[in-house]
């Protein structure tokens, strides 16, 4: 069953279009399933973005050209060189920008006729019941547990639907939380997974299209939600696999004991969601492990004083065909299995891209016994900012 | 014909890179007892240490999630498909 979401904050909801709107939005006010008042409906409507990133660029480009009324945009990230290959809000020359700002900037040249706001701050437990309360329906765009489930409980507390997207290299997810009587973030996950055990973007990679089709699918449900039309996702979760080209659905069942959501809710306000996650504040840059060093100045030049080092290179063999150090590979999750191909009795450097697997190795490979071995500090990234710059980041 | 456990790609490189898996089993349980037999390393990822499933990984029978249903204890009959949904949460920001 269709359900619309009535307006619930602002002034006085326009009641017609300029003729140039109308010529604008032809194309849905020659379909019946839109028309005039479903035109006014995206006109009068207020939807929140949190992330302009991968899922939040479709989002942003698909909600203000459908002419919805007044878009907010919430990022505190800046526009980085290897963002362009998905997030396509986004051009060349916005690389170093705020987000928020050049996707304003670019959805008011898309449509100048509605109103776009940029809010240049992480969201936080501490402004994200303020943020919400000016619009109707919330839209999750993040990349990261303790932001997903404080929108989600935010958007509980204030009654605000949400449109929950999210990917993983080559598969995506996409349902409703938050209507009243379905289910919410916390119905289908009660707790997110331990930090580490699940890999981010940055770690496991995406395929730059599949936000672009998981971030129109939330789009989509969007509209629908605003014109009241359709059968939308809530209660059911979909799920999208890119590489077999196959949609499937779960059925999702609110949780009558859920903690927020439930019929006698223990999480009432809003609370520490790095605590609830386990992370806390951002994430330590470098190793988790404490394991000996080396610079990759200090391996300069033990390499050129002709030192006997064994080079370990611990990334995936595809990351070897980026760039390389002419070092042995041997990747992370290879290593119990093929430890014997290393001599303990030489000296070895392990390295990988950042120098947080690299660590992870020789962290297990002192365990097994290996005394002379060091993590090159940073790893191909540290190399290339301070030794050779001909060896390209990645 | 058995029962198809699919593993979703986060959990894929602890599952010899497959996609899927078939074991004659009769339930959940016992299906995910055959897959973590044969992958070791997946151990970890779907049960606590004390052997209970991991509560930020859902299991469905077809499309009903085993919460709702008899949990491990869930019959499975020849034909379905479990499916592992661990959650993700990237958007790529």
């Amino acid at each position: 069953m269709a359900t619309t979401v009535q307006p619930q904050t602002g002034t006085k909801p326009a009641a017609s279009l300029s003729n140039e709107e109308i010529l604008r939005y032809s194309r849905h006010l020659i379909m019946p399933e839109v028309g005039m008042d479903g035109q006014l409906k995206l006109k009068n409507a207020k939807v929140l973005l949190i992330g302009t990133g991968g899922l939040g660029a479709p989002l942003g480009l698909y909600l203000a050209a459908a002419g919805v009324g007044k878009l907010g945009l919430v990022d505190f990230d800046v526009v980085d060189f290897t963002n362009l290959q998905r997030q396509v809000t986004f051009g060349t020359s916005d690389v170093g920008k705020s987000k928020s700002e050049a996707a304003r900037a670019r959805l008011a040249n898309l449509n100048p006729d509605i109103q776009i706001q940029s809010f240049e701050t992480q969201l936080t437990s501490a402004n994200a019941l303020e943020l919400f309360k000016d619009f109707d329906i919330i839209v999750d765009g993040t990349d990261n547990f303790p932001t997903r489930y404080l929108v989600n409980d935010a958007c509980i507390l204030l009654k605000k639907p949400n449109v929950y997207g999210s990917i993983f290299r080559f598969e995506g997810q996409a349902t409703v939380f938050g209507m009243p009587d379905g289910p919410c973030y916390r119905c289908l996950y009660p707790e997110p997974p331990p930090p580490g055990l699940v890999p981010s973007c940055a770690e496991g990679g995406v395929l730059g299209v599949l936000p672009g089709i998981v971030g129109s699918i939330q789009a989509m449900e969007t509209i629908k939600l605003i014109l009241g039309r359709g059968d939308n996702l809530v209660g059911r979760l979909l799920l999208f696999d890119a590489l077999g080209m196959k949609f499937r659905e779960l059925k999702l069942r609110k949780n009558p004991n859920c903690p927020v959501c439930g019929t006698h809710p223990t999480i009432t306000k809003l609370i520490d969601y790095y605590e609830f996650c386990g992370v806390r504040g951002e994430e330590a840059p470098g190793p988790t492990v404490q394991v000996p060093e080396i610079t990759p100045r200090e391996l300069k030049a033990r390499l050129d004083r002709g030192d006997d080092l064994f080079i370990l290179d611990v990334r995936e063999p595809h990351e070897y065909q980026i760039c390389n150090l002419k070092g042995h590979l041997l990747p992370l999750g290879e290593l119990t299995r093929r430890v014997h191909e290393l001599d303990s009795s030489r000296e070895i450097v392990a390295h990988c891209r950042s120098g947080k697997r690299s660590a992870e190795a020789v962290d297990f490979l002192r365990k097994a016994g290996f005394r002379k071995i060091l993590n090159l500090k940073g790893g191909i990234l540290a190399w290339s900012d301070e030794v050779d710059p001909s060896v390209p980041k990645y | 014909m058995p029962v198809k456990v699919m593993i979703p790609s986060p959990l894929r490189p602890y599952a010899g890179k497959r996609d899927s898996a078939e074991f004659s089993a009769r339930t959940v349980g016992e299906a995910l007892g055959h897959l973590t037999a044969e992958f070791g390393d997946l151990r970890k990822h779907l049960f606590t240490e004390d052997g209970k499933l991991r509560s930020f990984v859902n299991v469905y029978v077809n499309d009903e999630d085993i919460r709702y249903l008899a949990k491990e204890n869930t019959p499975t009959k020849d034909g379905d498909t479990i499916s592992i949904i661990p959650s993700i949460a990237g958007g790529c920001i």
